[in-house]
């Protein structure tokens, strides 16, 4: 099924190419925003450019590979309202699953591409003492903070079976989440940065982890130690995205003929 | 030519009242303006701090307030390069159009300002708002800056619609206007001042963005109405702007007659 | 008004089609429509049809400025369509089927009183056109109704009301009837008959259906392949063509085959001699004549009637031009 969905990416080569470098600039802005602000300051947050990079890096690597994997989630609005979400009730695989794999989407590579590089800038830059436990860390950062972003996909997919034009409301949260995840978390007043850290736990998917690896302290209510607390983060976000999805398709299901 | 502009004023009205029908859509898009206003502010305050209180002529309470003007601006600019006329051209709908007796860019320019006019009360004032009531923000005390702000914001809407019909119309030759409205979408969202002020950029880059008309739709009325620039410059931005404003219109109509020649019919 | 309201002469229009053919990507120019001439006097009805791809629309489009012609000229009401697009305007009323000029998401009399101001009509002149194509329409209980809600019968009226309001010269329906119910055509077709009496509208209408050229045309344009293949009457065309309705019988009980009902010729039996199917030339008799005849044989349960399809028609004139 995926290799199909990949070849079908293919065939379009010109749009391809166009979409590509789209993406390409979109990632290229979100990158400049940071780029210009340090032009101006040094510091932001407690980090200076080197920490930035990656942290911006582990943000966005994290974001685009659950973009890549699960943001096609957030055609379901679209099946809902054409009513052909029904066509995959009727497979025998997990309605979940089926909505996953239904689009490979390839351009997103190109943010990938800019994380990916701003990471291993990051990574070279900075001072880090090497060990097993960063390498570690570095996967788990990675993996669990994907996993994060993908659950926070899902929770926003399973409000589209209540809301009808729920679309954008959800975006707030997701890309909002993303944009937070991608700065220090300690320049946010002290709710927000609650909400950050724990209620939407972006934080853990770069901020405390680039703490934890460049050894620095946290703010307070937010210790770099708890950067190996990520896979617990992801946990609590699926626990949540799984309980709203059964709601939402309870809630198709049982309503609207 | 009394009733042309009656006409006109007309289409403004239903243009208001089409967007009025999306109340949803606003309320979603005001919840996206804090979230983002929130990330937004925290950013730049953290680094006016690292700053040491001063940024580029920024302190905390005017860099609040260009924050929270700007988001509160998003809903009637549109950036994003979404045009009706877009839709129209690719279905083919466009045909309807020429068959009226009105110039069709002025009359999508009347809906549009009517359009962007709604999104003042339910999603411009309760951002601003927001942003007073939370991270407080400094706003000018004398009446000038307003009546300024508010013919620059209109002529900023104008501007960013001359913008947005221009890239629309290339569906006259292009199948697909998606790559060009991305394109566009990520080149006027930056240089139009919305991630960072335009005053902070590098000089380089400042000039890149003053050589074309973004920062004119959204930096230039938040700068003005915000009283960051006051007097005799804040009237020059707005000749500039009115310049810009000029341009996109006349490319908006070379690019229509060029159309017209070359039309290919969609749709037979 | 002196002088034709349509006059086309040696009108051309050619399209580049980029096609990626299995050789690789080749460029071929076709002409949808090619070298037409023709004239249409203030007052007259005329049916233009033709296949699917033959440049109907793009005739319609030439004549209101929309689409500019390759060569050749073109004059609408006098007028030079592309030039003075906007006085043009003012004199004729359009309706394409599958668009819509109406506002999508404001109720329907927004929709009115927006084109009123557009053609910048008096007021109370306005009001009463209004009033009037809403009564004959039948409309009034879907005025405050957003456009989108409506179903296609009630947004086909609205369109030829809402193309009338400035009460044109020229009306121009380009499919106005496409995927309408039998009913539903039926009043359409009624409602312009009656406006043109009243007003004199001159109408050109393009077509797939058959009933619609009968009931509204006294004048027939056919198109084949961007030329024109016919110009004429009605009874001329079926002449030409020898084009036939079909009667089709559903019988109470097996028959043999109808052989020897006047003026019919028996195309086909099926399901023993249940269902019969009889052609028969709409010049020399009519259906209730026809039925009549089978009743002396045997006794009819069920029927319906084949129009001759367009296609058909066009084929054979083109073979008739041979």
């Amino acid at each position: 099924m995926l290799a199909s969905r990949i070849r079908a990416q293919r065939a379009y080569r010109g749009s391809f190419a166009l979409d590509f470098l789209g993406s390409l600039l979109v990632g290229l802005t979100e990158f400049a925003e940071v780029w210009v602000v340090f032009h101006n300051v040094d510091v932001l947050g407690g980090l200076d450019f080197h920490a930035i990079l990656l942290l911006f890096g582990l943000s966005n690597l994290a974001f685009s590979l659950a973009d890549m994997v699960v943001g096609h989630v957030d055609t379901l609005p679209t099946y809902v309202r054409a009513g052909t979400l029904d066509a995959f009730y009727l497979r025998p695989q997990p309605v979940l699953a089926q909505l996953m794999t239904s689009e490979l989407q390839l351009r997103r590579l190109a943010r990938t591409g800019v994380a990916v590089v701003s990471l291993v800038a990051g990574l070279a830059y900075n001072d880090i003492s090497w060990g097993l436990d960063t390498v570690l860390l570095l996967v788990v950062a990675i993996g669990c903070g994907a996993a994060i972003f993908a659950g926070l996909f899902v929770c926003a997919a399973s409000l589209q079976f209540f809301l009808i034009n729920g679309a954008e409301f959800t975006n707030a949260f997701t890309y909002g989440g993303s944009y937070a995840a991608s700065q220090p978390t300690s320049i946010f007043p002290g709710p927000l940065k609650l909400v950050f850290g724990y209620l939407v736990p972006v934080a853990f998917t770069a901020y405390l982890p680039t703490l934890a690896i460049l050894d620095l302290p946290g703010p307070a209510g937010l210790p770099g130690w708890l950067a190996w607390c990520t896979p617990l983060a992801a946990l609590w976000v699926w626990a949540v995205a799984l309980t709203m999805w059964r709601w939402g398709t309870r809630h198709y299901q049982g309503g609207g003929g | 030519m009394r009733s042309g502009l009656q006409t006109y004023g007309r289409l403004f009205v239903a243009g208001y009242r089409r967007q009025a029908t999306y109340r949803l859509a606003m309320v979603a898009g005001l919840c996206t303006n804090v979230v983002f206003g929130f990330i937004r502010a925290a950013i730049l305050f953290a680094a006016i701090d690292s700053a040491g209180g001063t940024l580029a002529g920024y302190t905390a309470g005017s860099i609040s307030a260009y924050v929270w003007l700007s988001q509160g601006l998003i809903g009637a600019i549109q950036l994003n390069g979404l045009a009706e006329i877009g839709d129209r051209v690719r279905t083919g709908d466009v045909a309807i159009d020429f068959t009226r007796p009105l110039d069709i860019q002025t009359w999508h320019l009347a809906e549009d300002l009517g359009r962007a006019a709604y999104t003042f009360l339910p999603r411009g004032l309760p951002s601003v708002l927001v942003g007073a009531l939370t991270f407080g923000l400094v706003m000018p005390t004398t009446v000038l800056p307003y009546a300024l702000g508010l013919i620059s914001i209109a002529i900023g809407v104008a501007i960013s619609f001359y913008c947005r019909y221009a890239v629309n119309i290339c569906g006259f030759w292009l199948l697909d206007t998606r790559g060009v409205r991305t394109l566009y979408m990520v080149a006027s969202t930056f240089l139009a001042g919305l991630y960072v002020p335009v005053a902070l950029f590098p000089s380089w880059l400042h000039t890149l963005a003053y050589a074309t008309p973004f920062p004119s739709i959204l930096q230039t009325p938040v700068d003005v109405i915000s009283g960051k620039t006051v007097g005799l410059e804040a009237v020059a931005l707005v000749a500039m702007q009115l310049g810009w404003l000029a341009a996109t219109c006349l490319l908006g109509r070379a690019l229509t007659n060029a159309g017209r020649r070359k039309l290919v019919v969609q749709g037979g | 008004m002196s002088g034709p309201i349509i006059d086309i002469s040696d009108l051309t229009r050619t399209f580049t089609v980029r096609r990626k053919a299995s050789t690789g990507r080749r460029r071929t120019t076709i002409a949808a429509v090619d070298q037409m001439t023709f004239a249409v006097q203030p007052g007259k009805a005329v049916g233009y049809i033709g296949a699917n791809a033959e440049g109907k629309s793009t005739t319609i489009k030439m004549l209101c400025g929309i689409l500019v012609p390759t060569s050749g000229s073109v004059r609408t009401c006098g007028l030079e369509p592309v030039r003075q697009r906007r006085d043009l305007a003012r004199r004729i009323g359009v309706v394409f089927g599958q668009r819509s000029q109406l506002w999508w998401d404001l109720p329907l009399r927004e929709s009115f009183a927006l084109l009123a101001s557009i053609h910048q009509l008096d007021p109370t002149r306005a009001s009463a056109r209004t009033s009037e194509l809403v009564d004959l329409l039948e409309m009034a209980d879907t005025l405050d109704t957003p456009v989108r809600q409506l179903s296609l019968g009630q947004r086909m009226r609205a369109e030829i009301a809402a193309a009338l309001l400035h009460s044109p010269e020229l009306l121009i329906l380009d499919e106005p009837t496409i995927g309408l119910d039998v009913l539903a055509k039926a009043r359409l077709r009624e409602f312009l008959i009656q406006e043109r009496a009243r007003h004199g509208t001159t109408l050109l209408l393009t077509t797939h259906d058959m009933g619609d050229v009968e009931r509204l045309c006294d004048r027939i344009l056919v198109v084949d392949r961007g030329r024109l293949a016919y110009d004429g009457t009605l009874p001329g065309l079926a002449r030409t063509v020898g084009a036939r309705r079909v009667l089709v019988v559903d019988l109470a009980a097996p028959c043999a085959a109808l052989t020897g009902v006047p003026n019919t010729t028996h195309l086909s039996s099926a399901a023993d001699g249940l269902r019969q199917h009889l052609a028969f030339d709409a010049e020399r008799t009519t259906a209730a004549q026809v039925l009549a005849g089978i009743a002396t044989e045997a006794e009819v349960r069920d029927l319906y009637i084949e129009e001759p399809d367009i296609e058909d028609v066009v084929r054979r004139i083109y073979q008739a031009q041979r």
